[in-house]
């Protein structure tokens, strides 16, 4: 009883963790720009998909990884630099339109560079279950949580701590006072476009071992990401993270003790009843209309 | 006899009063004017009056009968219409369909007859555009009848909020700013105007910062500081108030 | 003038394939004219209305084929059905706006698609599932051409009640929403219920045209109902132009022809499709018979 229980969580916090990192990418850009980028997702699969085939044509692990978040990066940057900063003052509907036509390039452009089969990356240290109170968790899951244990605390000392982080924080306030730091919104932009793509590579590399990754595995995680992003409440980055890790556990939940056929559904049934009560999300800021 | 009556109104953000305990009364065919710094709560009062903000404590009563609560749209259909400091302009439909809209409870609203353009609602259609146009005329917009309102000017769309609310027939106007961002000529256009108003027998109630239209229009003045009343009166009792020349006229003086 | 257009484009159909993409981008635009009345009017946003379109599709396969239910009846069975759920979905869920508004929605459309992947009992699952033609009072829909002017038909009526409506007192209504909710609620717009209709109505637009899709086609897949169709509905509505009829039909029309051209280029399809969606949205942001529009006046009207 308990060790299926416990089997369900691990495997729930592990694609929460997931989720919870592409939320942080979705809270990242939102902040700074109030758009939706519904590309998020493709920035984990291009992770995924260029160290899966790095490591096969026989990168080394750590210089394939590297370069797959570079890859990542660039992707974003060029994503912002192209799609968004010329569409500045469109309406939601135009940028959602555009990230979702920049998702669809970008899953084209994997299907021609890679190909449409599954890759997959050897884990990181070794594959022999680790028993846990009869549950098996396997050392991959342990890097899952690591990494991303590391990448939010190093995301909360940069937003906390420097400078540059404070002023993109002050963006999404105030964008005058950011100026007046000097620190322009452009930059601003650009750097969260960057970071959130290299927090979706980061996801889509450590978890590439568990899940494989093909050039279409982008839209679930995206959309995953999204419900974690508006489950928190929009903008608010721990929102985003407890956001991902109720989707993750609920969904391995509900795939264990209902019916696995609906576990994709379950995130979004989720979502629904949470914004029936709370149109803002759980943690969202409730503000009252001026007029 | 009051046609609006605020009794110990009040509301909290966050802790902070913008209105608190508030109790005054609007009589039938006045011009009222709400006047006080800005920050006074005047635009928030406004909101708890039109049902935008439902009040923390206290309520509103008009014709007699308890509104606070109740949605804009109700006290809309019961003859409470009004316009706003920061405009809220249908900045994507012409002019005069701006003003149409503001008749909406006077025509035939079915879905129905609406979808297949039945004659009763094309008939009505076509004398609520012939009465709107009046309107328009009526506050000085006769250039505007063609116009898209994302083409008109500030001052243009200032009267065209209020033809919009005219078109309502509403039994009670509530103005917020309407000469704020005007120049001389178009607020003594739109003091013209709202004289008019009242003359057509509408109660007008007025927040307004412009001292020389407030005191040559208003029959009663409520001066509010801090979400508090701090003086009423005729125009003459109000200008004279210690309070108010300390608070308010003081600061301009 | 549309009825010429439709009328006069066989002319230059020189084989029944012609007809079936014909058919398809009328179908499209059907639903498209519905979605821009909730899109381009009203300014709400709807990531989910394939799923409204896959359930009147399924609506009339399950109804005619296991039940036995005359075709027609089944259509308006469903959409009622539909209409009855984005009711009861719509006042909760259009109290949300922006991007809490389209995750609602979206979440909706995926929702109702796995529904039809998993209860294979009833749909048939990921296989999909068989109907026959449309039939009525012992006439029968059969082959492209007939249906292609069905289709027009049906088309030229959708587009003739869309410009009833918005030029209604309903219409100014729903508009007024969009400019602004509060604005139009102090004159006495119920703005929550002209919402909750607006998308009622689109979503019946897109069952009645799931259910015929479904009776032209012979065979649907709850493919229909996916994510990605629902976005494709929506970038028609955008790409051909928010708040313009003929905009959102000329929008169904470009990306339903679009892809049968791309296939040409297979490998390329995506990559293209993707970066036209970009373009456009970028240079033409209000779409693409606005920006158009504008831009003659600008020449010509030199005012």
């Amino acid at each position: 009883m308990f060790a299926a229980f416990l089997q369900y969580l691990f495997s729930g916090l592990t694609s929460g963790a997931i989720y919870a990192l592409a939320g942080l990418g979705f809270a990242i850009i939102y902040n700074s720009s109030q758009v939706i980028n519904f590309a998020q997702g493709e920035f984990i699969m291009i992770g995924g998909m260029s160290s899966a085939t790095l490591v096969a044509s026989g990168v080394p692990m750590p210089l394939a990884i590297s370069l797959a978040m570079l890859i990542s990066m660039a992707a974003g940057i060029a994503l912002e630099k192209f799609a968004i900063e010329p569409a500045r003052n469109s309406d939601v509907v135009t940028i959602i339109i555009i990230t979702i036509g920049a998702s669809i390039f970008m899953r084209g452009a994997a299907q021609l560079i890679w190909d449409k089969e599954f890759h997959s990356l050897p884990a990181f240290s070794g594959e022999s279950p680790i028993a846990v109170m009869g549950a098996t968790l396997m050392p991959q899951s342990l890097w899952v949580f690591a990494v991303s244990g590391v990448v939010i605390v190093a995301l909360w000392w940069f937003f906390n701590r420097t400078m540059f982080g404070k002023a993109m924080l002050g963006t999404s306030h105030n964008r005058l006072a950011a100026q007046l730091v000097g620190v322009g919104v452009k930059k601003v932009l650009l750097a969260s476009f960057a970071l959130s793509a290299l927090l979706g590579a980061v996801g889509g590399i450590v978890v590439t071992p568990i899940t494989f990754t093909n050039y279409e595995a982008g839209i679930m995680l995206g959309l995953k990401g999204f419900s974690a992003a508006v489950l928190g409440g929009l903008g608010n980055g721990g929102g985003a993270i407890v956001g991902g890790l109720i989707v993750g556990i609920a969904e391995a939940l509900a795939s264990g003790y209902l019916s696995s056929a609906y576990k994709d559904a379950i995130a979004f049934v989720i979502i629904l009843f949470v914004l029936f009560f709370m149109p803002n999300g759980l943690f969202g800021k409730r503000g009252t209309d001026r007029v | 006899m009051s046609l609006l009556k605020v009794e110990s109104l009040s509301k909290e953000f966050g802790g902070v009063h913008a209105v608190e305990n508030l109790t005054f009364s609007v009589e039938a065919g006045h011009i009222h004017s709400i006047i006080g710094p800005n920050g006074a709560g005047k635009t928030t009062l406004f909101n708890l009056i039109t049902g935008v903000y439902t009040p923390s404590s206290g309520r509103v009563l008009f014709q007699d009968r308890l509104v606070s609560g109740m949605k804009p749209y109700e006290l809309a259909a019961m003859g409470m219409s009004r316009t706003f400091q920061n405009l809220q302009i249908f900045f994507n439909m012409k002019a005069i369909e701006n003003v149409m809209v503001g008749s909406h409870l006077h025509l035939d609203r079915r879905f129905l007859p609406s979808l297949l353009r039945l004659p009763t609602v094309t008939r009505k259609d076509r004398e609520c555009r012939a009465s709107c146009a009046g309107l328009m005329e009526f506050v000085g917009l006769n250039k505007y009848l063609d116009a898209d309102a994302a083409s008109m000017p500030y001052g243009a769309l200032k009267r065209l909020e209020i033809a919009r609310a005219l078109a309502a027939k509403p039994k009670i106007l509530l103005l917020d700013e309407p000469a704020a961002g005007l120049n001389a000529t178009e607020s003594r256009e739109i003091d013209e105007v709202i004289k008019r108003v009242a003359a057509s027998g509408i109660t007008v109630v007025l927040v307004e910062h412009d001292m020389k239209m407030v005191m040559g229009i208003s029959d009663q003045i409520t001066a509010l500081d801090y979400g508090r009343k701090l003086a009423e009166g005729t125009p003459a009792e109000v200008r004279e108030n210690p309070d108010v020349v300390n608070a308010y006229l003081g600061a301009h003086a | 003038m549309l009825a010429i257009i439709i009328a006069s484009a066989p002319l230059g159909f020189s084989n029944t394939y012609f007809y079936d993409v014909g058919v398809n981008a009328m179908f499209n635009a059907i639903v498209c004219v519905g979605l821009n009345l909730l899109i381009g009017y009203a300014g709400q946003i709807s990531l989910g209305h394939a799923g409204f379109f896959a359930l009147g599709a399924y609506g009339s396969a399950i109804l005619t084929v296991t039940y036995g239910v005359p075709p027609i009846v089944a259509m308006l069975l469903s959409a009622a059905v539909v209409g009855l759920l984005a009711f009861v979905v719509g006042r909760p869920i259009l109290k949300l706006k922006g991007h809490y508004l389209a995750m609602a929605t979206l979440g909706i459309g995926i929702i109702i698609h796995i529904v039809l992947k998993t209860e294979s009992k009833i749909t048939g699952g990921p296989d999909g599932m068989s109907l026959d033609n449309f039939s009525m009072l012992g006439f029968t829909i059969m082959g492209d051409r007939m249906w292609y002017w069905v289709s027009g038909v049906l088309l030229v009526l959708t587009v003739w009640l869309a410009l009833n409506l918005i030029d209604s007192p309903v219409g100014r209504a729903l508009r007024a929403v969009h400019g602004s909710e509060v604005g139009a609620e102090v004159v006495g717009v119920d703005t929550s219920s002209y919402k909750v209709l607006v998308f009622v109505v689109s979503a019946v637009f897109a069952s009645i045209v799931g259910s015929l899709f479904a009776h032209k086609n012979g065979f649907i897949t709850p493919d229909i109902g996916s994510f990605f169709h629902s976005v494709e509905l929506v970038t028609m509505v955008v790409l051909g132009g928010m708040a313009s009829i003929f905009g959102a039909l000329i929008g169904a029309v470009i990306l339903t022809l679009l892809p049968q051209i791309l296939a040409a280029v297979e490998q390329y399809e995506a990559m293209i499709l993707g970066a036209i969606m970009m373009g456009t949205m970028i240079f033409m942001p209000k779409g693409l018979l606005p920006s158009i529009v504008s831009s003659v006046k600008r020449l010509g009207g030199g005012r």
